[in-house]
């Protein structure tokens, strides 16, 4: 007798066995430390500690090694441990113009306070494979720090009323949190910016880039790109005033647009703004594109591309959300598809009943 | 780094009340969709977070829980709740519907009927039962408020138009104590006529869309359907190789590469029992002889 073969515990369980150990790989080949991917692959530990919403570069590596590499199983392995955290409560925003500037440039101006830094960046490499260069162990060139502070250029700017006033928080309002209330429709910009930031990478990369190809174009000029480690802030509320937590490190990115102004607002630039943990420009610049871009109604624009619509950004973004639906797919759907079995059955037999009856009537005629 | 540790059900219990105020407003709203703060789970969205975490906020010490996929207790997620649930809660688990007392399932409802004493959670794929004809959120949630479901009759309309009958064989719409229309979840809309005037409280949740839903107990729950044009639930023309039933869903299994197929129940418990007690009135039959 045939019995239908449904799967079971015991395959589970050999599937993870052998995911065990195929994850380590040759054995003859030493293991990978946390601290190697830590300290080597940091532009990964940088975008999962981003996506996954969850500052601590020791468990972004345990997460990338456990993924084996998959950057967004990764993201996954920290958001799930991320969502079991206590909430002691929210910090004070962090001061980007203190920052200790590791990188700084912007596009608008030759120089500026503070001056262009490049810092650690591929930017002006050439990308030609080099596997001698990579046991070489390079010594950075150091020069004294620049006492001199590096304030915004879009705070510059904003001095001749050249640019949009950074918004400043209404009143004792709460700064929203999509991981704690689900996310509505309109959305506002602090829940919209949190959930760039959360957002996959390669989607905010491809919708910002859609705006500067003509859907939903904004001009912008990239004011400012700074990374570097700025101090946390928490002010418990038994104290009554702020203590630090620690450093982290930040890349922070400040878009300006032209705007041509409206009846009641005069034409000056505006802004869109990126930030994210670690070093991630390509991120952070997308970011601030699809920030102004998704501030088309605020600004009485017309919304009719993809980067300007709310609902199909916001709800699209997350690639933990995307990646869990999309393979989804691969879960069983039997008892569904022997309904649209019966379905489609019952449509082909209708057709075909309807052409044998046109044929017997033509034959009849 | 800290070692996790983690609350009984895996959720903390600030979660797991905020999970349940919003089960309450679902309950007295029958069909009404509410947003809840869905948590990340350790399990991929899409593959029931959201009904995971609807039977995390009602389980207790003392639940029996099962868990079915395709209405069946060993298929591969199935198999990988239930362990979730024994590791982090620790429950007892069974796969007889008649004594569990939390049943989660995905695209199924049990055909042993169900009574007061249990709960049947869903797992929900897109909760919105208008979304394929509006994808805007905001829209749709305008039209559930005003009641405006024009454009869903205007849809089974079409369809009967076309090609003669509705032409939706799973996640059907019905609409709920007369007033919301809900999505069954992708259940065959063979199970529509089961969640009518069920004796068990049936929860709905969608982690992904972070929505959760809710029919009480003995609630109305009407498949949509025109005078002329009534409801139908299909079931193949068959009967259950394995235990005879000819009432029951049967899923379609490919036997050879030349089309042989035969069919059994969808729902293995519900097979398993009848065998059971097939052979055991075997068992009667064959000492009534021998006395």
């Amino acid at each position: 007798m045939y019995v239908a073969a449904k799967g079971g515990e015991r395959a589970i369980e050999n599937a993870h066995r052998l995911l065990a150990h195929e994850r380590r790989g040759d054995t003859s080949v030493p293991e990978l430390s946390l601290a190697q991917i830590e300290g080597q692959m940091a532009f990964a530990v940088d975008r999962v500690m981003n996506e996954g919403s969850l500052y601590d570069r020791e468990l972004a590596a345990l997460a990338i090694k456990q993924a084996r590499g998959d950057l967004i199983e990764a993201i996954f392995l920290l958001r799930a441990f991320r969502a079991t955290l206590p909430r002691i409560g929210v910090s004070e925003p962090i001061e980007s113009s203190a920052m200790t500037v590791r990188r700084r440039i912007s596009a608008a101006f030759k120089d500026l306070p503070g001056g262009q830094v490049l810092g650690p960046t591929f930017d002006y490499t050439h990308r030609l494979l080099e596997p001698q260069s990579l046991d070489v162990v390079v010594e950075p060139a150091l020069a004294d720090a620049d006492v001199a502070s590096s304030p915004r250029v879009t705070d510059l700017l904003a001095a001749d009323d050249l640019v949009e006033p950074s918004p400043r928080p209404e009143g004792n309002v709460p700064v929203g949190d999509l991981t704690q209330d689900p996310l509505e429709f309109p959305a506002g910009r602090d829940l919209r910016l949190q959930n760039l930031a959360r957002g996959d990478e390669g989607f905010l990369l491809a919708l910002g880039y859609s705006t500067q190809r003509g859907y939903g174009r904004n001009h912008p000029f990239a004011g400012e790109i700074r990374l570097g480690e700025v101090e946390v802030e928490f002010s418990p509320p038994e104290l009554g005033f702020a203590v630090p937590l620690g450093r982290i490190t930040v890349t922070e990115c400040q878009m300006i647009n032209q705007f041509r102004g409206t009846a009641t607002e005069p034409p000056r630039f505006t802004r869109g703004y990126g930030l994210g943990f670690g070093h991630c420009e390509r991120k952070v610049m997308a970011m601030a594109l699809v920030d102004r871009a998704l501030r088309a109604r605020e600004l009485e624009e017309e919304v009719k591309a993809p980067a300007q619509d709310e609902e199909f950004v916001l709800s699209h973004s997350d690639n933990v959300q995307a990646t869990g639906f999309v393979e989804h797919l691969k879960l069983p759907h039997y008892v569904d598809f022997q309904a649209e079995l019966g379905l489609v059955r019952s449509l082909r037999k209708r057709f075909q009943d309807a052409a044998t009856g046109e044929s017997v009537r033509e034959a009849a005629e | 780094m800290t070692a996790p540790a983690y609350n009984f059900a895996y959720l903390d219990e600030q979660t797991k009340r905020m999970i349940r105020r919003a089960i309450l407003k679902a309950v007295a709203i029958p069909g009404y969709q509410v947003p809840f703060a869905s948590r990340e789970m350790p399990m991929p969205y899409g593959w029931g977070t959201g009904g995971v975490q609807v039977t995390a906020a009602v389980l207790g010490p003392d639940d029996i829980l099962k868990v079915i996929d395709q209405g069946a207790d060993d298929t591969t997620n199935a198999v990988s709740i239930r362990k979730f649930f024994i590791k982090t809660a620790g429950v007892r688990t069974t796969t007889e519907t008649c004594e569990a007392t939390v049943i989660q399932t995905r695209h199924r409802v049990p055909e042993t009927p169900l009574s007061e004493k249990q709960i049947l959670v869903f797992q929900v794929p897109i909760p919105e039962p208008l979304r394929f004809l509006e994808p805007r959120e905001t829209e749709t949630r305008r039209m559930h408020a005003l009641a405006d479901y024009g454009l869903m009759h205007v849809k089974l309309y079409e369809d009967i138009a076309h090609y003669g009958h509705i032409a939706t064989a799973y996640a059907y719409p019905v609409k709920v104590d007369g007033r919301y229309v809900m999505d069954p979840s992708p259940t065959p809309k063979f199970d529509n006529p089961k969640m009518d005037g069920c004796a068990a409280l049936q929860l709905f949740g969608a982690g992904r869309e972070k929505r959760i839903y809710a029919v009480p107990p003995h609630t109305s729950v009407v498949s949509l359907d025109f005078d002329d044009h009534p409801f139908e639930p299909y079931r193949l023309d068959g009967a259950c190789v394995l235990c005879g039933a000819d009432d029951s869903y049967l899923d379609e299994v490919i036997t050879d590469d030349r089309g042989a197929r035969m069919f059994v129940c969808s729902d293995t418990d519900f097979c398993a029992g009848r065998r059971s007690a097939a052979s055991s009135a075997e068992g009667l039959d064959a000492e009534r002889r021998r006395d």
